[in-house]
C-alpha cells in the first residue's frame, strides 16, 4: 500500500488534549500513556459508509420528528454547510448525526436533571447526508444554554453536537457547533480546551442573512473539515 | 493542504437519543448485532467493560467497532440487510458493552504483510475531548498475533491489553481501561 493512501494525522495543535483539568471529567478519563503510532492499513483507510437510506425516523427536520400536538417551542433555524477534507475537496454522501438541547436548555436524555421544561414536541436528534458537493442542511430550534456541574455557576454555551464518519475509520469526528456572539464561550472549559484560539473560532457557525427565510427561520452556515490525504498520487 | 481540521469536542453524556436511540423509540443506524441472515463465518460474542482511572465503570461511553468479514473483506458500503462491518453500543450501568458478530478473517497489512484477525474500536465518552482508537485481537490466534505488524509495535508487556480472551461461556472478554495500571493501548492512527 502506498503512503499516498494514508490520511494526515490528527493535528494536535487543533484538537484538544485528552487531559485538561479545567474540564474535570478528563482527569480520570484521559489516557496517560503515549499513543502508539499505527501505520494506517486497510482497517483504518476504509470505514462505515452510511447514506440517505439510513436516515430512518430521525431526519433532517428536527422540528418535525417528535411533534405531538404542535410546533416545538423556540427560535427556528436552518443550518447549512459543507463537509470538506483538508485539501478542500468535498466529502460527498456522508452521514451526519446531530443532537442538542431544546430551546430551554434541556436534553431529553434521562440523565439530564436540569430544572427546565422538556418540550413534548421536540426530541433534539436528527440525521442528514451530504450531497455530491459535500453540502448538508437541517432545520431545528436554536438550543438553549444549560448548567452543568463542572465548577460553580458553570453553563455550557448553546451548541449542537455533530457526529461524522467521512470516508474512513480514521476520519471519524465528533464535535460541537457553537453560535456567534455567545457570551458563555469565554467561560466554557470544553470550548477552551482547543489549544489554538483560531481553531476554536472555527466551531462557531456564521449567521447568514442569505440563508435566513423571510417570516420563517434564521439561517446559519457551518463547514466541517475532516482529515484529508497528504500527497496527491501521481496520475498514470 | 488548504484547510485546517475541525477540532474535536467531547461526545458528552447525552448522545443516546441520537446515536443509540432505541430506548427513545427510534432505530439507530446500527446496534451491537452485526449478524445478518446467511452470514458466513464463526459467530462470536464479545463483551467487555469500560473503566476510568479510578477503576470505576464508565456507564456513559459509546463503543464503536469496525471489522472485516470472515473472509477478511471490509464492506465498501452499508447495504441494508447485509453485513456492514460496523457496530455501535452504549455501555450500561456496569460499564458493559456487548457485540454479536462473526470472527473477522486476516486482512492485508502494509506492503506484503498480513494482519492477524482484529477489530478496530473507537471509544468516546463524556470527559474525553476526543475519541481514542484501539484494536481487539483474539487470544486463540497465537501464531497470527505473533506476526502481526501492529501488535509488534506495541511494547510486549502492554500487548495483553489488546487481546480478547475466550471464557468458559464462549464469550470473548475485552475490557477497556482508559487510564491506570492496566491502561489499554491506544493508537495514534
Amino acid at each position: 500500500m502506498s503512503t499516498n493512501d494514508d490520511y494526515n494525522p490528527r493535528d494536535w495543535a487543533i484538537h484538544p488534549p485528552y487531559l485538561d483539568p479545567s474540564y474535570k471529567s478528563t482527569v480520570l478519563r484521559s489516557p496517560r500513556q503515549k499513543l502508539i503510532p499505527l501505520a494506517q492499513t486497510v482497517t483504518e483507510t476504509t470505514g462505515p459508509q452510511y447514506d440517505a437510506r439510513h436516515i430512518g425516523s430521525l431526519g433532517p427536520d428536527l422540528t418535525k420528528s417528535a411533534r405531538k400536538n404542535g410546533e416545538p417551542l423556540g427560535e427556528r433555524i436552518v443550518v447549512e454547510g459543507r463537509v470538506l477534507d483538508e485539501n478542500g475537496r468535498p466529502v460527498p454522501n456522508t452521514l451526519i448525526e446531530i443532537w442538542q438541547a431544546n430551546a430551554s436548555g434541556r436534553y431529553v436524555h434521562e440523565v439530564d436533571q436540569h430544572d427546565a421544561p422538556i418540550d413534548p414536541n421536540f426530541l433534539g436528534s436528527g440525521r442528514c447526508v451530504t450531497d455530491a458537493e459535500g453540502r448538508y442542511s437541517y432545520i431545528t430550534i436554536k438550543p438553549g444554554a444549560y448548567p452543568w456541574q463542572n465548577h460553580h455557576n458553570a453553563w455550557r454555551p448553546a451548541h449542537i453536537h455533530y457526529s461524522l464518519f467521512g470516508p474512513s475509520f480514521a476520519t471519524r469526528l465528533v464535535t460541537q457547533m457553537y453560535f456567534p456572539g455567545d457570551p458563555l464561550l469565554a467561560y466554557d472549559p470544553i470550548y477552551n480546551t482547543i489549544p489554538d484560539p483560531e481553531a476554536r473560532k472555527r466551531l462557531i457557525c456564521d449567521f447568514s442573512m442569505e440563508l435566513t427565510k423571510p417570516e420563517w427561520a434564521l439561517g446559519y452556515t457551518f463547514d466541517v473539515v475532516l482529515r484529508g490525504r497528504g500527497a496527491t498520487p501521481m496520475e498514470n | 493542504m488548504t484547510l485546517k481540521q475541525t477540532p474535536s469536542q467531547t461526545i458528552g453524556p447525552y448522545f443516546r437519543y441520537a446515536l443509540t436511540p432505541e430506548s427513545y423509540g427510534h432505530l439507530g443506524i446500527v446496534n451491537g448485532n452485526l449478524l445478518v441472515p446467511g452470514i458466513k463465518g464463526e459467530k462470536i460474542r464479545i463483551a467487555g467493560r469500560v473503566f476510568d482511572g479510578a477503576s470505576k465503570p464508565m456507564s456513559d461511553a459509546l463503543v464503536e467497532i469496525w471489522q472485516a468479514d470472515a473472509e477478511g473483506a471490509y464492506p465498501p458500503s452499508a447495504e441494508p440487510g447485509k453485513f456492514s462491518g460496523f457496530g455501535r453500543v452504549e455501555t450500561d450501568k456496569q460499564g458493559e458493552f456487548r457485540f454479536e458478530t462473526v470472527k473477522p478473517g486476516a486482512v492485508p497489512g502494509r506492503g506484503n504483510a498480513w494482519q492477524a484477525p482484529h477489530i478496530a474500536i473507537i471509544l468516546s465518552a463524556r470527559g474525553m475531548l476526543g475519541h481514542v482508537f484501539t484494536r481487539l485481537y483474539f487470544a486463540d490466534e497465537t501464531d497470527a498475533n505473533t506476526q502481526d505488524p501492529v501488535l509488534n509495535t506495541v511494547p510486549a508487556e502492554r500487548r495483553k491489553t489488546l487481546v480478547a480472551t475466550r471464557g468458559a461461556d464462549g464469550i470473548y472478554r475485552f475490557d477497556i481501561h482508559v487510564q491506570g495500571d492496566e491502561e489499554t493501548v491506544f493508537f495514534e492512527v
